[in-house]
């Protein structure tokens, strides 16, 4: 698709990414200590992640298998020398002055991952710059209620690992923006790179925006780029995008003001109040005097190496979508809503589509009775307690023509609410087999209390032996709908 | 024969054997410090209580048969750029008085585990920065051969200390000649090894890519046994190498016969007193004598050494002390003057307002931001002396934007220049030869107001940091005024069997090593 200003938006939004994303690690990128979120401040630390002098960082090898893998899943080229960079600047949590990154040879770069709309046809290919490994610096907090005195910081989080994921500004809608994330974090989840919970910090994202506004003559106007920091949800980053937007095109209005004219702006999301802020220009002008880290060695990366950890990391999404709709005839749309639940519940869902046999039919027995129960009540698939056996035994029974849909709903509910077997549930509930001698008695009694139907049916109106459903219901709740109309209709023509 | 007589070879020889006991050898020691150190000023603490316990310690191990390690009952001085968790280790700066860091160095914990007994820490050059000690924040070091003259630095208080029999070894470390130019200064013998052959943790950073620790002794025999502790693979270090050990001591018994020494004419030019290039030649003299053969070698780029030097050492430098900013531990300066207790963090505590994620961006804004670079600004303004201060500047003007290019990467250039340079001479010849400093121990005060007059101290000497290979200083004369003149000897990467072998056997055919100042003869 194009991006063309629409009556609606007389501008494009271009948008590109940042990302941050803490690494799921046991330790951190340069010590061992722990990574746990919420422990005691100062608790998880030692020399190195205190910056003590004398200190040296070795480097976490499992954090860089993740990232790799991370970049690899982005379809990113990554280098077989990379290097580790000193990023120096003073601030408190920094113990060390300098944050350990790398600035020119990042271990990988120029991948790209699509945004897809499940919905309709839209469909972006979003280039990913580079992908590359850092440190993340502890935390301040300002305790405003002793004035300007005290600040404190907690250490914790100082040389926990950060995958720094940079797209270029391929974004054109906030709404793409938000649909991309979504996807960069369930592609992150699916391959256990990082549990990606903004809440814990452990991902972090930074948006670029600017406007192309069609001007006269065919000119297109471009708004100066401002970076938006401080979104705590894939919401927010929307909103802020929004926001933003509109206020740009306001300000162009006014000022005519285009990009590299002024230095890139820093503005701040302020989410209760639904507005960005600007910050200070400090940052902008600091000189961070990049220069190799003397103390860390260069890592090298083999193509057995490398293919190895392909071949370990399994599929990500895209391709799994692609694959269960093959697999399993499903539609386009249900493969999303499947994979988009994580790897767990494709799972499950493989597993119930084996046993029952017909994709389809167990991906709507997935999306109307297990997920939807499942989101009623939380907690991960791997702990929902009908499993895909269960399930696929109920489904088998209403293919049998034991009971309806809506019957074995019921059972599905009863299973989960007990947790008692299936047998035992369908017992419990009086629910047995109707056997064809007991129907056609059943449906005996109905014709004959109903003569007004039977000469409707033999006058060609099908549809009136709906009327006998109900009765037969009243009758026998263990009845089959479908079973009881074909008798009647057949009984009617023998008559 | 008395303990301080006796080389480190014989000490532990003795304690092993029951012939002294760890606690007599340790008491040795520590009365010589008591008494000359007032004079030489090679101690920036002296833990004497710490030591007798070790050594008592030692001693009843021997007693109840347990086994005793390497260098057990061994009185060893550490410079005080090393990290001891029960001794202050201030690296000789306002900076870090009084600092206890909670862990060992590595080759400190190596030291413990062998039973070496630890008697202090030495004075030194603040962070290792300086050729003469001169800018040590507790005062100079004395040379024991001429009180009036410098030991040279940076490790000029572990030179000065051997040299004074106040301890039979010490550890020093050497960035661009810190071992080799003191040991040369004070006649004994001073190894730089390999870079990465010693573990550098607990090593406080002055140039992380040229900084190495190495053993001073009276000998290379004596240095072979401290570096068999010291060295080997640490998985804490990176840059640390995987190469197995080899007995440096067993390694020492060896002809001569067919070793070639490299001699670099260029080495004798119009800056090298006479007095001392008549000693070094009459010392490759001595080689020829013993077998070895003389090969006169070009060495292009040397006469880059100091540029490159004091490009590539101030930029990391000016990294390396970023910590020391008064934020979490050593000098503070607070706003009413008072300074925060050293060593302790300032934790956080329930309550406090969470400011935004990452950098810069805190809550309470521009008093916050100006009150913490004030603060930074005096602590370092205080914390740090002339030299260090000058040095940081220097290197981060160096990194800085549009400086970057022309200068740290073109001295990066020029360091694989160097590096080639010594490839290349390895091929013709397996050592080379030449003078460690181009005078004999200068007067304290003499260059301390000249920087780059001080800086071509190192002239000689860098260029083995800036290539990673090993390099020995010893003594091979002695100036008419009786001030000992130094050697050096480089090798190839991990060659430290043959540089420690060529200075034994040069010791056993000469005893300019065997000398001692006047200051250390036995009081009557
Ligand atoms: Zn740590």
């Amino acid at each position: 698709m194009t991006a063309t200003p629409t009556a609606a938006a007389p501008f494009t939004t271009v948008i590109g990414l940042e990302v941050h994303v803490q690494l799921q690690t046991r330790t951190k990128l340069f010590c061992g200590c722990a990574t746990t979120f919420g422990a005691a401040p100062n608790t998880q630390v030692c020399p190195t992640c205190l910056g003590l002098p004398g200190s040296l960082p070795v480097m976490n090898r499992t954090a860089f298998e993740l990232a790799v893998r991370a970049a690899l899943a982005l379809g990113c080229q990554i280098a077989p020398f990379t290097k580790w960079d000193r990023k120096n600047y003073f601030y408190p949590d920094l113990p060390k002055g300098y944050q350990i990154s790398q600035f020119d040879l990042p271990f990988s770069s120029q991948g790209a991952l699509e945004v897809v709309d499940p919905k309709g046809a839209l469909t972006r290919n979003v280039r990913i710059t580079r992908v590359h490994l850092e440190e993340d610096a502890g935390k301040s907090m300002h305790d405003e209620t002793a004035g300007t005195g005290d600040t404190r910081i907690d250490l914790n989080r100082a040389g926990t690992p950060l995958c720094e994921i940079v797209s270029e500004p391929d974004l054109r809608s906030p709404q793409e923006a938000r649909a991309w994330l979504n996807e960069l974090k369930l592609l992150l989840v699916y391959l256990g790179v990082s549990d990606c919970n903004m809440q814990e910090g452990s991902l972090r994202v930074d948006a670029n925006v600017n406007l192309h506004i069609p001007c006269d003559g065919g000119r297109i106007a471009k708004t100066p780029i401002v970076e938006i920091k401080n979104m705590n949800s894939f919401r927010s980053v929307e909103r802020a995008l929004v926001y933003e937007s509109a206020r740009q095109y306001e300000e162009w209005q006014a000022t005519k003001a285009e990009m590299g004219k002024t230095p890139k702006q820093t503005r701040g999301w302020d989410d209760p109040a639904g507005v960005t802020r600007a910050q200070r220009h400090k940052e902008e002008s600091s000189d961070y005097r990049y220069f190799p880290e003397p103390d860390l060695v260069p890592v090298t990366v083999s193509e057995e190496w490398l293919a190895a950890t392909r071949e370990a990391m399994g599929d990500p999404p895209s391709v799994l979508r692609e694959a269960l709709a093959a697999t399993w005839k499903i539609p386009p749309y249900d493969a999303d809503v499947l994979v988009n639940q994580g790897r767990e519940l494709v799972a499950y869902f493989e597993d119930l589509a084996a046993r029952v046999g017909e994709g389809k039919v167990a991906s709507n027995w997935m999306q109307q009775d297990v997920l939807r129960t499942l989101n009623e009540r939380g907690g991960s698939i791997d702990d929902f307690p009908v499993r895909p056996a269960a399930v696929a035994d109920i489904i088998g029974r209403v293919a049998k023509g034991d009971f309806d849909t809506s019957r074995a709903r019921e059972i599905f509910a009863e299973v989960l609410a007990s947790g008692r077997t299936v047998d035992e549930v369908v017992a419990s509930m009086g629910i047995a087999a109707v056997d064809d001698d007991e129907l056609i008695t059943l449906c005996r009694e109905l014709l004959a209390a109903n003569p007004r139907v039977v000469a409707d049916v033999q006058g060609g109106k099908e549809q009136a032996a709906a009327g006998l459903i109900g009765q037969a219901k009243k009758k026998n709740p263990n009845v089959n709908p479908g079973k009881v109309r074909a008798m009647c209709l057949e009984l009617i023509r023998q008559m | 024969m008395q303990p301080s007589d006796m080389s480190a070879v014989d000490l532990v020889t003795a304690v092993r054997h029951g012939d002294l006991t760890a606690l007599r050898a340790t008491e040795a020691f520590l009365e010589r410090i008591e008494r000359l150190d007032s004079q030489i000023n090679a101690f920036l603490s002296v833990d004497r209580e710490g030591a007798l316990r070790t050594a008592a310690a030692i001693d009843e191990k021997r007693k109840a048969g347990q086994p005793l390690g390497p260098l057990a009952g061994l009185p060893v001085a550490v410079k005080d750029a090393l990290c001891t968790f029960d001794q202050p280790t201030t690296c000789a700066s306002k900076m870090l008085a009084g600092f206890r860091p909670p862990y060992d160095a590595e080759v400190v914990a190596r030291l413990r585990a062998a039973d070496a007994v630890i008697v202090g820490k030495t004075n030194m050059d603040e962070f290792a920065m300086g050729g003469s000690n001169e800018n040590s924040a507790f005062g100079p070091v004395h040379n024991p051969w001429d009180l009036t003259r410098a030991p040279g630095g940076s490790s000029g208080g572990s030179a000065a200390c051997v040299a004074a029999d106040m301890a039979p070894v010490a550890i020093g470390s050497d960035t661009g000649g810190s071992i080799r130019q003191p040991a040369g200064l004070c006649g004994i013998t001073g190894l730089k090894p390999t870079y990465g052959r010693v573990s550098r943790r607990g090593l406080v950073a002055f140039a992380s890519s040229l900084d190495q620790i190495g053993p001073m002794a009276r000998s290379a025999a004596d240095c072979a046994l401290l570096l068999e502790t010291i060295a080997g693979h640490d998985p804490g270090d990176a840059t640390s190498l995987e190469s197995p050990v080899p007995p440096y001591g067993a390694d020492l018994d060896g002809p001569l016969e067919g070793v070639r020494i490299g001699r670099v004419p260029a080495h004798f030019g119009a800056g090298l007193c006479p007095e001392v290039a008549h000693a070094v030649e009459e010392a490759f003299a001595a080689f020829r004598a013993a077998g070895a053969t003389i090969i006169d070698i070009d060495m292009p780029h040397a006469d880059a050494g100091v540029a490159t030097y004091y490009l590539v050492a101030p930029c990391e430098a000016s990294s390396n002390l970023a910590r020391y900013d008064g934020a979490h531990y050593g000098h503070r300066a607070e706003p009413g003057g008072h300074r925060a207790e050293p060593g302790r963090l300032h934790p956080v505590e329930p309550g406090g307002h969470r400011a935004e994620p990452g950098k810069g961006s805190g809550a309470s804004g521009g008093g916050f931001e100006s009150a913490l670079v004030e603060m930074y600004c005096r602590s370092r303004a205080e914390g740090f002396g002339p030299e260090v201060k000058r040095r940081i500047m220097l290197g981060t003007y160096a990194l800085s934007a549009g400086y970057y290019d022309a200068y740290y990467a073109k001295a990066l250039k020029v360091r694989r220049l160097i590096r080639q340079d010594y490839l290349d001479a390895f091929e013709k010849v397996d050592l080379i030869g030449g003078p460690v400093s181009a005078t004999a121990a200068f007067k304290l005060g003499e260059k301390s107001g000249d920087p780059l007059a001080m800086y071509l101290v190192d002239l000689y000497t860098v260029c083995t940091n800036l290539a990673g290979v090993g390099g020995i200083s010893f003594p091979c004369g002695f100036t008419k005024g009786g001030l000992p003149i130094g050697f050096q000897l480089q090798a190839p990467a991990l060659a430290e069997p043959l540089l420690l072998r060529a200075t034994d056997r040069y010791q056993h055919l000469t005893d300019w090593h065997r000398r001692r100042p006047a200051i250390a003869a036995r009081p009557r």
